[in-house]
């Protein structure tokens, strides 16, 4: 399955600058694993060490959190758009 | 891991454009940032917070400034010229006696923080502030944020009186006043249909794709947040220089009452009071209240929730600084609580009718928390208490407008009167 996957600002480094590129898999795991194979180290950014999803970090796939659905293992169905997106905005 | 290099602003701020900050610090794993429009640590994306070197400070320095928060300028990351710079000049705020609210409670010595008389009257015109400091510094071309109502409206009026564009996104749902109030400062107010999470995850998207946009909440979150200690530290000097014994504060993404604690801990450290133990209550509304479940449960990871309550203030269902909140209030012997929308109305009514203080619905949480938590016996009465009103009640009439009414509708004359039996 081909994804398209939104990059931060803060990960861009790994991607040549690039806002946005493609990667393949079903789950939201074999996405992250395909893009790391392309860009190096990236999954190291976006997982902790237990490889579980860093606690400030959010991962979207269409326009869900996939803390709400089923974290690593959320299907990424085809030109599902991915979007890693840092955690710390908000209110009071 | 190889680090990457951290991106560089396109213009360098003037020297001495952030006063004692020294500099961005990861609250997570300590990574070092070069003072920037950053918020993410580029090791672990952790909250960046402000390090400083602060100078020695004196109470008197403090007392001979200004009657806002500019009077704190050598604790905030602002430049030691920030009065000159045009802002809508918040803080200073009433600490009011709340004996008659305090009697109902049964809590002996009682006050509230009124931050409803703020230029645009709500908390959120003292991070603004801050926030517009360092988007002036860094030449942003449009001052932007997500809110859920007052930042909207902090930000919208701060812009137009610094002659700088802003554009506001709100979610669709919020109260009409809400939008109103942002509405009549700017022609750029945004509704994103979808929650304040959905409208929070847009601007953080926008934040990334567009040069010379500083989002208040976002790209400049370190500099906003410090204006949030500027309660803290008017608490602590309008108690004459003493901290209180407990204090209760409403708890969104968590920001503000995280900052009021580190200003009370950075007025110990620089000797301008006496250090005692506090402790710190957070306040949420049931139906978004995922920091109140994970100190319920006893666990430290924070599940986010979907957001379902009349206090559209607080509606953040994933806070980012919500561990934070859970860790000061385990560790200064605090609690987080929360209620339901109807003993936040409840609350609201309780309030005006104690102590003359029209509330929003976030404070009508907080007051609302505050009861509960002595009803359950984890709030000492015996104790000096502070509460926090964030916001004033005009924004969210909705909220109580089928609580009250009028007690009669009379033809005038003293026999009509009369027979209402209100005399």
């Amino acid at each position: 399955m081909s994804v398209s996957v939104r990059i931060p600002t803060i990960l861009r480094t790994y991607t040549g600058g690039e806002s946005e590129v493609t990667a393949e898999g079903t789950t939201l795991a074999e996405v992250l694993d395909h893009l790391d194979g392309s860009y190096s180290g990236i999954k190291g950014r976006i997982l902790d060490e237990a490889g579980q999803l860093r606690r400030f970090v959010n991962v979207y796939v269409g326009n869900d959190d996939v803390r709400f659905l089923e974290n690593l293992e959320t299907a990424t169905p085809e030109g599902t758009q991915i979007s890693v997106i840092p955690a710390v905005a908000g209110g009071a | 891991m190889s680090a990457p290099t951290v991106e560089k602003t396109s213009t360098t701020p003037r020297e001495g454009a952030f006063g004692n900050a020294t500099g961005l610090l990861c609250r997570e794993c300590s990574h070092q940032v070069e003072l920037g429009p950053f918020y993410a640590c580029p090791e672990c994306f952790g909250p960046l917070e402000i390090a400083y070197d602060f100078p020695a400070v004196t109470r008197e320095q403090i007392e001979a400034g200004p009657a806002n928060i500019w009077r704190y300028k050598a604790l905030l990351p602002v430049p030691g010229d920030i009065e000159q710079s045009p802002n809508m000049e918040p803080g200073f705020t009433r600490l009011l006696r709340a004996d008659n609210l305090g009697r109902e409670l049964g809590i002996d010595n009682l006050w509230v923080k009124d931050d409803s008389t703020n230029p645009t009257n709500s908390f959120k015109d003292r991070v603004v502030a801050c926030a517009l400091s360092a988007a002036v510094e860094f030449k942003a071309k449009v001052f932007a944020c997500p809110s859920t109502g007052n930042l909207a409206n902090a930000v919208a009026a701060a812009g137009a009186r610094a002659g700088i564009k802003t554009v506001v996104f709100i979610p669709s749902n919020l109260e009409k006043p809400k939008q109103i109030n942002s509405a009549v400062y700017t022609d750029s107010l945004v509704a994103v249909n979808g929650n304040y999470d959905d409208v929070n995850k847009l601007a953080s998207e926008i934040a990334g794709e567009e040069e010379g946009w500083a989002f208040v909440n976002v790209n400049v979150r370190p500099y906003y947040a410090e204006g949030s200690k500027t309660l803290g530290y008017e608490i602590a000097e309008q108690l004459g220089w003493r901290l209180p014994d407990q204090i209760v504060i409403p708890v969104a993404s968590g920001s503000q009452l995280t900052k009021v604690h580190k200003a009370f801990q950075e007025l110990i450290k620089l000797g301008l009071v006496e250090d005692k133990p506090y402790k710190v209550y957070g306040a949420q509304a049931t139906g978004c209240s995922p920091v109140s479940i994970a100190y319920k449960a006893g666990v430290d990871a924070i599940r986010p929730v979907k957001p379902d309550t009349i206090a559209k203030s607080l509606a953040i269902g994933n806070p980012a600084d919500g561990i934070y909140v859970l860790d000061i209030c385990r560790q200064t012997g605090g609690a987080v609580e929360d209620v339901s929308d109807e003993e936040v109305r409840d609350a609201i009514v309780l309030l005006a009718r104690t102590e003359g203080i029209f509330t929003e619905t976030a404070g009508g949480t907080t007051v609302g928390c505050l009861k509960k938590l002595v009803e359950s016996g984890q709030l000492d009465t015996s104790l000096e208490t502070v509460v926090i009103n964030t916001g004033h009640g005009l924004k969210t009439l909705d909220a109580v407008a089928d609580q009250v009414s009028v007690a009669a509708t009379i033809d005038p004359s003293y026999a009509a009167f009369a027979a209402t039996g209100i005399a």
